[in-house]
């Protein structure tokens, strides 16, 4: 099907996505639908097992579903060439080792292979030291990255998905691995990136992040939409405990009146 | 996360390594070209028939029509060195860029460092396919017979161990070691079948393969090799700066733009085209592709576009010393090559292993 002429502010659509392993098995995704804005930080949220990096797999052009459609920006994104694509979009996967004993710089620098022989290949240089700078990497840029911590390694990676340079960032879990003021430094990161007029997907496992940071939320449970919308309204107490599971209890935070979740024990 | 943090670290490292690290690789060029220009010397200049360097070069000059007087008078001498000792070595050099080049490609599809053509078993998948054009006495191909059967053998082998040893897009060093001990064992099976087959002549043959030499080497033999060799070293000049994004893993390759499954394909007959070329005549001669990208990566770093080239002369270097040495280490003997290469690998893998066990536990 044809989405109804898409406003130019939606840029990666998933609709009707079913993906199952095999005929019989129960769907992974099961009827998922999902926007991208311009402009917008989107967290992916869910327990463990509900499909969130299935359709990050879906949403990057890993997995091309059996039922169900992909657009970016109007074109279907199967029919988009892997160089195009990678001209278009940048994804960060959460496994991010690197076989062999390249160096920091060496692997920023990868990020910007889809601009070889372009005239953007003139920026490789400034763009590869401010994705560096951004990740706070450039006093790595001589280590091999396989001699680096679990976190530094994550934001080596994110500093090679920021050289890409483009505008829709789809980043899986980029904050795993890292300490609180990483943490927040992705987070930031993205919001700027979106409010310069990127389109931002994350999935996040940390639903405070996901109320602090990030413009719209998708809860999938059990590989379906549980629901989509405004942060606030998505992660209520009430939809929370039913999906995950676990009595939470969701309070103002005493400065900024962001809600706040904390597990009830 | 605009320019904004950019503008107080200045831009740092970034624009300096480049020129240094092509500093490096000139030099390292140069030192390999000029080691292998001097065994090549040497290579030619011992043996029974001693020549000078000015008498080899003399020859060699008066070969192509320049004539210098440094030319010995004698015919025999000139002989030796033009249709004995030259296409040896000359296949020698070939086949050792062949091996080492084909190691670099391995080691990148695999994201591996411990890809070998022999320790995975491609080169005994080839030796297979020779052998066995040799005892059915076929002529298929003509003059490409051997080769021809070497490729589908390699060629067989390659994506057996590709496909069985591959997982998520990498294989774990186990698998991949266990996977080359089968398929060896394999090859090693067909090997022995075909020598029961075979007539003298063809036993004779088959076991030379399987110790690797480069005794009885002629031109037509290096014709036939050299271009293949070429065109594999081409192919992967051009897809070397893909093979990088390779080591990011197969997922984020093709995030990063790069068409996986055809470079895929491309780099495994290449390997295949490779080893054939390097087996057809030689045999099989282990540790050149493991030993030799190693170490240039241990100097060079893995950026694989001056590692191709670094590992090809690397190769060629190694051959042709260790021939030399297997012409004249026993006086009147001519040694199997692939005695020597497995003296120098074998040794080396131990020490890969202990160094590795010592830096981060062992290969996971």
């Amino acid at each position: 099907m044809i989405p109804e002429l898409s406003p130019p502010d939606v840029r990666l659509v998933a609709t009707g996505v079913v993906v199952q392993p095999n005929p019989f098995a129960r769907p992974i995704l099961d009827d998922v639908s999902i926007e991208l804005h311009r402009g917008e930080v989107h967290a992916l949220v869910g327990p463990n097992g509900a499909g969130k990096s299935t359709l990050f797999s879906v949403l990057s052009g890993d997995i091309d579903p059996v039922v169900g459609e992909v657009w970016l920006d109007g074109e279907p994104l199967h029919s988009i060439r892997p160089r195009r694509l990678a001209q278009r979009r940048s994804v960060l996967l959460q496994q991010n080792t690197v076989a062999f004993s390249f160096t920091v710089e060496q692997v920023v620098r990868m990020g910007r292979a889809p601009w070889a022989g372009t005239p953007a290949e003139a920026d490789d240089d400034r763009v590869v030291a401010e994705g560096m700078a951004a990740t706070e990497v450039l006093e790595l840029a001589r280590r091999p990255v396989s001699s680096l911590s679990g976190g530094e390694r994550a934001r080596v990676a994110l500093a090679r998905v920021l050289a890409q340079d483009v505008d829709i960032l789809l980043l899986d879990e980029p904050t795993a691995a890292l300490d609180l003021k990483h943490h927040e430094d992705v987070m930031r990161l993205a919001r700027r990136r979106a409010t310069s007029g990127a389109t931002v997907a994350i999935v996040l496992h940390d639903l405070n992040a996901a109320l602090t940071h990030a413009d719209r939320v998708t809860l999938l449970s059990d590989g379906r939409v549980a629901a989509t919308g405004a942060p606030a309204e998505v992660l209520t107490a009430d939809r929370i405990e039913h999906v995950y599971g676990q009595a939470v209890d969701v309070f103002p935070h005493p400065r900024t009146g962001v809600p706040i979740i904390a597990a009830r024990h | 996360m605009t320019a904004g943090n950019a503008t107080n670290g200045s831009t740092v490292d970034t624009a300096a390594p480049p020129p240094r690290r092509w500093s490096r690789f000139a030099i390292m060029t140069g030192l390999l070209v000029l080691a292998l220009l001097v065994t090549c010397l040497l290579s030619l200049g011992i043996g029974q028939y001693a020549l000078s360097p000015t008498q080899i070069i003399g020859i060699l000059l008066q070969a192509i029509g320049i004539d210098t007087g440094w030319a010995p008078t004698v015919t025999t001498d000139a002989g030796v060195l033009l249709s004995i000792r030259m296409p040896r070595l000359v296949l020698g050099v070939i086949v050792g860029a062949a091996l080492a080049v084909s190691g670099v490609l391995m080691q990148a599809i695999f994201g591996n460092p411990l890809a070998d053509a022999g320790v995975v078993g491609v080169s005994s998948g080839a030796a297979v396919g020779a052998a066995a054009s040799l005892t059915f006495g076929l002529a298929t191909f003509g003059a490409w017979t051997t080769p021809a059967f070497a490729f589908f053998g390699g060629l067989i082998a390659v994506f057996a161990v590709y496909f069985i040893s591959r997982a998520g897009g990498r294989t774990e060093v186990v698998t991949l070691l266990l996977t080359g001990i089968a398929i060896n064992a394999i090859g090693g099976a067909g090997l022995a079948f075909l020598t029961f087959l075979g007539t003298t002549s063809t036993r004779e043959q088959i076991i030379f393969w399987q110790l690797g030499s480069l005794n009885g080497a002629l031109w037509p033999n290096v014709a036939l090799v050299a271009p293949l060799v070429a065109i594999g070293t081409v192919v992967a000049l051009l897809v070397a700066r893909q093979l990088d994004l390779f080591a990011l893993g197969e997922r984020t390759a093709r995030h990063l733009g790069v068409r996986v499954e055809p470079l895929r394909m491309t780099v495994i007959v290449t390997v295949a085209l490779l080893v054939c070329a390097a087996v057809a005549f030689a045999g099989i001669i282990g540790f050149v592709g493991l030993v030799i990208p190693h170490l240039m990566r241990m100097i060079m770093g893995p950026a694989h576009l001056p590692l191709v080239i670094v590992s090809a002369l690397g190769g060629a270097l190694l051959i042709a010393a260790a021939d030399l040495v297997a012409r004249t280490a026993v006086p009147l003997a001519d040694l199997p090559i692939g005695m020597i290469t497995a003296l120098v690998g074998g040794p080396f893998f131990l020490w890969l292993l202990l160094r590795t066990r010592r830096e981060s536990g062992g290969w996971a």
